[in-house]
């Protein structure tokens, strides 16, 4: 029943977003009546595309097995966690997860968005229900979570074991918001190409927005990155996998949106710019989910290859991002010029910040796409990792974290003033650093060295702009940006100290023997069986001594039986200034010996604390703006009544 | 000096196109000696696969083919494609998944007659086969 219901929502929900997509466009200039019609139609589309969702994770909890997608995915004596979280780690689930957020995204802007011009708001609420309304026959027609089973089987098949951990409960959810939350930023965009109402309001409606994306897709990449970095067992914190791209992208588009909004909203400048950019950051969010979705990439992520899903997800894509681009190419002579502004000036900064992201953004879009189109091209298999990303990417962002330093130090407009002072602190400290670093650490490469030079340079500048302020009466906004930035330089520093500094030990050890890694001497004390919920598993202890201090590390090399699997769980010790990590190997059959695998890595967690107030940075612009949006409101009204 | 208003959007614009462009030709010399190809044993036998490129080797692991070294984490083992053999050395924990007759693509390059991987992939769970490792037995 619960599954019939939920299938019945979905379709209503679908014929409620045509619904909603018909009458907007029907009456064209939306007036009273009409549009409080479409705000209840996206409303009610929103519910249903809950309900769904919600009926969805009750078979899953339940672990209903005359539900395909129950019966293939889960088991009945998986925890309550991976029950409920399973319910998205597949791919039914996790496409009506996306749905879903869409859905909800547009009944929130129908129901609070009150700074738009009535003909803006139904021309985006027609853009969000086109493209909801295209998803939602992806489900319905490729990919229907609710499909039966019979006869229902007695044993459901269970959850890859890779995402058996409580990662799975917050990371793909964390993620879509942020994908999907750049849809609303898309549709905007649309609306007020569409009604040739391109300006400083529409930027500050899109800002909360991409805002509230930008750190769901700063936290959900740092999770991640950590999921991935704890769970794997390679000691590494990105990979370059093209799943990691497919996230990283939109992130860089909507990091370069964030920039150009603030020039849009303030200045009223680079408005044509930032339309291209909300275009083309949800249309990485489409590409990303086309990419993990389609089957055609080989990871963990890739639940299912099935090939009439990636030409369908491809269509939706090629419709959407094509029309949106006419759209723009159409409409783009109508927008008016901003302000003019002098090259030195923050304006001038927050253009090159979006050109070097913008080409970054491109380069990793290159790299990610290459190795498909060589092979639809060619037939040429080829793969595209770390050396081919690291060499392009990475001296960009370094010379990216230089113009950070003066970015945000530089005044709106035209800056004449002296420059240099202003400058100084983070130059100087930055110089000494790279001094530093060649006195203290000869060998290491020149990349993590300016990478460590940059980023303590970037500390004091990213806080300068708090300088001569009174602290209590700086707006949050402010405080949003020197925390995100000091982020940026925090992480800077955690990933130029990790590929400095880590040192890494393989070896094979029998109990009682010790290993030494960097100032750490390991001791593998015993190899046990231990048992867990679904789950049996080899333990190794290890006692971990640096100094005085002693740890005691349990890496295991789990088996799982539903489905038949082994992974090793590392073992991380985490000290003030780095991370002991641990794996277990094999048995040697010959001598007894156990492989084990160790690495020191020194300031590691930097980068995931970076990662933390690069969000956290966002979270205070977030409810910094907010709280001077209502406060204004509340004046407003005041000297109304 | 501050530029005029029609002035300064041809500006940005002509910087975009200069970007656009800068980001192209950086990925195509990335790509151009960065790219690593995959490869099968049959391949490697015909000498497609010149020494110190990075590559990808994709075939089974040969039955009985596995040894370790005295050091207790170098292992050698032959990939085959039921055409050719090549012969890999890996240093390193393998994969949770990796053993003798199952698939497997090991990263790395030539070195004379061995394939020395950074790292070695082994399939994730019983039902999947990665694209790369289907086509080439499909030939067969």
């Amino acid at each position: 029943m619960i599954a019939e219901a939920g299938l019945a929502a979905l379709w209503l929900a679908a014929a409620l977003a045509a619904l909603q997509l018909g009458l907007a466009l029907g009456i064209g200039g939306a007036q009273g009546k009409a549009i409080a019609s479409i705000r209840g139609v996206a409303v009610a589309q929103g519910m249903l595309s809950l309900a769904a969702f919600v009926a969805l994770i009750i078979l899953f909890v339940r672990t209903d097995l005359s539900v395909l997608l129950v019966a293939e995915n889960s088991h009945a004596n998986k925890p309550w966690l991976y029950r409920f979280a399973g319910t998205w780690g597949n791919h039914e689930g996790s496409m009506l997860l996306w749905v879903s957020v869409l859905a909800i995204a547009g009944a929130v802007v129908a129901l609070f968005e009150r700074r738009l011009d009535e003909r803006s708001l139904s021309a985006t609420l027609a853009a969000q229900a086109a493209l909801a309304l295209g998803f939602f026959a992806f489900l319905l027609f490729a990919s229907n979570p609710f499909a039966r089973l019979n006869p229902a089987p007695l044993e459901g098949r269970g959850l890859n074991p890779l995402l058996q951990d409580p990662g799975l409960a917050f990371h793909p959810p964390t993620l879509y918001f942020g994908y999907v939350g750049l849809s609303v930023a898309f549709s905007l965009a649309v609306g007020a190409l569409v009604t040739r109402q391109v300006g400083p309001a529409l930027a500050r409606a899109m800002r909360p927005w991409v805002l509230g994306a930008w750190v769901l897709l700063t936290l959900g990449i740092t999770a991640g990155s950590y999921w991935a970095y704890y769970e794997l067992g390679w000691g590494g914190w990105w990979f370059w996998d093209p799943v990691e791209n497919a996230s990283l992208m939109p992130w860089l588009a909507a990091t370069a949106l964030l920039h150009s909004l603030n020039v849009m909203a303030a200045r009223g400048g680079l408005r044509a710019w930032t339309m291209m950019l909300a275009l083309v950051a949800f249309s990485m969010s489409m590409v990303g989910t086309f990419l993990v979705r389609s089957g055609i990439l080989t990871s963990v992520h890739a639940f299912a290859v099935d090939p009439t899903r990636g030409s369908f997800i491809l269509v939706l894509l090629t419709l959407y991002i094509g029309a949106a681009l006419a759209l723009f190419a159409l409409r783009i002579g109508h927008v008016k010029e901003g302000t003019p502004f002098d090259p030195v000036s923050r304006e001038g900064a927050l253009v090159a910040n979006n050109l070097f992201l913008s080409v970054i953004l491109g380069i990793v879009l290159v790299g990610t796409l290459y190795p498909l189109i060589a092979e639809a091209v060619t037939g040429e298999k080829l793969s595209v990792g770390p050396p081919y990303f690291n060499a392009t990417a990475g001296p960009l962002a370094l010379i990216l974290a230089a113009l950070m330093m003066i970015g945000p130090q530089l005044r709106w407009r035209q800056d004449r003033a002296a420059i240099v002072p202003r400058l100084a602190p983070g130059v100087v400290i930055a110089i000494a650093t790279l001094v530093a670093t060649f006195l203290l650490a000869p060998d290491i490469t020149l990349l993590a060295r300016l990478g460590l030079a940059l980023g303590a340079g970037l500390v004091p500048a990213s806080l300068a702009p708090l300088l001569g302020r009174s602290l209590r009466r700086t707006p949050l906004a402010i405080w949003g940006m020197c925390i995100a930035h000091a982020g940026v330089a925090v992480a800077l520093i955690g990933m130029a100290c990790d590929s400095a500094f880590t040192r890494e030990k393989l070896t094979t050890a029998l109990p009682g023997e010790q290993v030494g890694v960097g100032p750490w001497v390991v001791e593998m004390r015993t190899i046990s069986p231990v048992a867990g919920p679904n789950w049996t598993a080899l333990e190794a202890e290890l006692r971990a001594s640096r100094g005085g201090g002693v740890s005691i590390l349990r890496p295991q090399s789990r088996f799982f039986t539903e489905p038949v699997t082994t992974t090793s769980e590392a073992a991380i010790e985490t000290v003030w200034n780095g991370q002991l990590y641990a794996v277990l190997g094999a048995q040697d059959v010959a001598t007894g010996r156990w492989q084990i695998r160790l690495w020191w890595k020194p300031f590691v967690t930097l980068i995931w604390l970076g990662g933390v107030l690069i969000a956290l940075g966002g979270l205070f612009a977030l409810i910094g703006r907010w709280w001077r949006g209502y406060r204004t409101r509340r004046r407003l009204s005041e000297a109304g009544s | 000096m501050i530029v005029r208003p029609k002035h300064q959007r041809l500006v940005l614009v002509s910087l975009a196109l200069v970007a656009l462009l800068g980001a192209v030709l950086l990925a195509m010399w990335g790509l151009s000696d960065r790219a690593a190809y995959f490869v099968t044993p049959t391949e490697i036998a015909a000498g497609k696969a010149a020494g110190g490129k990075a590559l990808r080797l994709g075939g089974m692991v040969e039955q009985a083919s596995l040894v370790r070294d005295p050091d207790g984490v170098t292992i050698r083992f032959v990939v085959s494609d039921l055409n050719a053999k090549t012969a890999v050395r890996y240093r390193g924990i393998t994969p949770d998944l990796f053993r003798e007759g199952s698939g497997v693509v090991a990263e790395g390059r030539m070195e004379g007659d061995t394939f020395v991987a950074d790292n070695i992939l082994a399939k994730h769970d019983e039902r999947y086969m990665p694209p790369q490792m289907a086509n080439p037995a499909q030939r067969q």
